[in-house]
């Protein structure tokens, strides 16, 4: 398998041109393996295990609950489905005349990639001014709790992780390998996009780099969006997996239930309520919070 | 431009006698194979040692790819029949004179007597950058060398470009185009039929490919139909000198006049885009009139501006010389 392109140039110089497409179909075969090699885990694993108490009565011990917790708001979804269709636009534009179904590619491309310029530039933003940048970095509880679920995982051990904050640990990982090979597509795309005539202006191939250093560009981008072939086969597979169909339905209607809340989540982590007051009667929310709350993302650490 | 170093790569010649012979030789290597059908666009390559295929498939004694075949329904023209035969033929010349006039242009007579009307179709572009071996975007790289502002690129597309500047080199492509021809393609998935404007291909789409024809796939014949059959048609072809060169801008018409006015056109123009442009938006607008030299003038306008031309550093001579050849070619007659 080769890992780049490469061609001499007009000096008879070998530079590089871009990632081989061997890569983009190895990126294709792990994301499709993972899914397999889960699914089958996943399966085993519900055949094993009669499942965990998650009654509501302990989890919400102290806490004034929602009937319904908020957990996207309409732009977080706005945003959510507007990127996720500027990236299946771009991968189709991308790889799709690679493998043969041919179609005038470059323009629909680089208007997606734009899209999803501005909606990436939208949701940093948003998260650094308007929500809690820091729900989604990664703490200590969360660690503590990604080493239990790998250990369950490779194991028989069935010790019981950490309820997670408003983002699992498992999801974070997701978000930030998704951000790192998104920021390297759309950062080298911008770049690329010099190199063609579009809206801004006719292209000007030379500007910036040279031949080597563009390649190296090249090189980048096609990392980037190779990546995320896998990371969108993987994100796809979970959103349409039955037991995490809570979240991907919360990504529609933008609530989740409270059974659902209190069986993933920590109500200190991530607080949508309100703590009783001593003496006031305990185990979960009575008719009068069945508010939609939405929850302050996890506490800063 | 290329040195020619007159020593070729080695190769495994392959000269099959029938047409799904070639296709089966030309499934098996891929991208490997290469398709000689005249030479002289393959001998060049060969000799520059840019392409080295590991195996060559001349279809020189393929007899069913040869000859004029005539029916009540048009003409079939085989995609190895030589740019002579179709110059000369005089059943071309009598009903579809402009596809020999076209071919009667193309380099040189010996030139035409070894070149064929299907090698003339899908021979690949000239631009000199790719063809001296660049990593451009065509060659597989990321870079079109004949696009910036300091290039040499005089006779480069003024439309049609996505990234690639280079023009289609073929002359009787558009002439064929105004005769509503089809082009008839067989593969190992069978025959399949297009359209003679469809059969080149868009850079935006394929940037590495001149034509729809995949590897394993042969132009095996032209149809031409009847319906054109005698009607009025120009061609002219505007080069730097008279013979053995290829066009700067070329333009084909039939027109079909009915009573003083014009009631059915195809016009098509060759050497502004990487592939040849039919104008159907002028073809619309001609249609109910009278051919008049002004009729000419607003047709040549609009031809321009129905492209949206977006000239290069050193072509912008292309426009004026565009609008006059669609000018003459609906008044029907040069100067």
């Amino acid at each position: 398998m080769e890992l780049w392109r490469k061609l001499a140039n007009p000096w008879g110089q070998e530079v590089l041109i871009g990632i081989s497409w061997d890569l983009m179909w190895a990126a294709l075969v792990f994301g499709l393996g993972f899914v397999a090699v889960h699914f089958v885990w996943a399966r085993a694993k519900a055949n094993g295990t009669s499942g965990s108490d998650h009654s509501e009565s302990n989890s919400s011990k102290g806490w004034n609950l929602p009937v319904k917790v908020l957990r996207h708001a309409i732009s977080e979804r706005v945003f959510h489905w507007l990127m996720s269709a500027a990236m299946i636009v771009l991968l189709v534009t991308a790889f799709f005349p690679i493998v043969g179904v041919q179609f005038a590619w470059v323009e629909i491309h680089w208007i997606a990639g734009l899209v999803l310029a501005v909606t990436i530039l939208y949701h940093i933003i948003q998260a650094t001014v308007w929500q809690n940048f820091w729900a989604m970095w990664i703490d200590k509880d969360d660690i503590k709790a990604g080493k239990l679920e790998l250990n369950n995982i490779l194991s028989k051990d069935e010790e019981e992780a950490p309820k997670a904050g408003k983002y699992p640990v498992d999801h974070k990982l997701f978000h930030h390998a998704a951000s790192v090979a998104g920021l390297l597509a759309i950062a080298t795309g911008l770049l690329m996009m010099l190199r063609i005539d579009t809206w801004f202006g006719p292209a000007d191939p030379d500007r910036f780099f040279s031949d080597a250093q563009w390649g190296v560009v090249y090189v980048l981008h096609g990392l980037g969006g190779v990546g995320l072939i896998t990371l969108v086969i993987t994100h796809i597979y979970f959103a349409v997996r039955p037991d995490k169909w809570w979240i991907t339905k919360s990504m529609f209607f933008g609530w989740i239930t409270r059974d659902d809340y209190l069986k993933h989540h920590d109500p200190e982590r991530w607080v949508v309520g309100k703590k009783e007051a001593p003496g006031q009667e305990e185990g979960g929310a009575g008719p009068a919070d069945s508010r939609l709350t939405h929850g302050e993302g996890n506490r800063a650490t | 431009m290329a040195v020619i170093r007159d020593m070729i790569s080695g190769f495994e010649l392959f000269q099959p006698t029938a047409v799904d012979d070639a296709i089966e030789l030309l499934s098996r290597y891929g991208d490997d194979g290469w398709v000689l059908s005249g030479g002289l666009d393959s001998f060049d390559w060969f000799k520059d040692r840019i392409k080295k295929p590991t195996a060559v498939v001349d279809l020189a004694n393929v007899e069913e790819l040869k000859g004029v075949r005539i029916s009540s329904d048009g003409v079939e023209i085989g995609a190895m029949t030589t740019i002579t035969e179709v110059s000369k033929h005089p059943h071309l010349l009598e009903n579809y004179s402009i596809l020999a006039q076209a071919a009667g242009h193309i380099a040189t007579p010996q030139i035409r007597n070894r070149g064929t009307l299907g090698g003339n179709l899908s021979q690949d572009t000239r631009c000199w950058y790719y063809r001296s071996g660049w990593p451009c975007y065509r060659a597989g790289g990321n870079v079109c060398y004949a696009g910036t502002p300091t290039s040499m690129n005089r006779e480069h597309c003024i439309t049609g470009a996505s990234r690639c500047v280079a023009v289609n080199p073929s002359d009787s492509a558009p002439a064929l185009i105004a005769l509503g021809a089809q082009f008839v393609i067989r593969g190992p998935r069978g025959e399949k039929i297009v359209e003679a404007q469809d059969y080149f291909m868009s850079p935006a789409v394929d940037i590495q490919r001149m034509t729809v024809l995949k590897a394993d796939e042969l132009l095996t014949s032209i149809r031409i139909p009847a319906t054109w059959s005698g009607t009025d048609f120009y061609y002219e072809k505007m080069e730097d000198r008279k013979a053995w060169d290829f066009a700067l801008v070329s333009v084909a018409s039939a027109i079909k006049i009915n009573g003083g006015v014009i009631e059915d056109a195809r016009l098509a123009v060759n050497g502004i885009a990487p592939f040849p442009v039919r104008l159907e938006v002028v073809e619309s607008f001609i249609k109910g009139k009278e051919p008049t030299d002004e009729l000419g003038m607003a047709a040549g306008q609009l031809s321009l501006s129905t492209i949206n031309a977006q000239p290069l550093r050193h072509n912008g001579f292309k426009l004026p010389l565009m609008r006059n050849l669609v000018r003459r070619s609906i008044r029907g007659t040069e100067g």
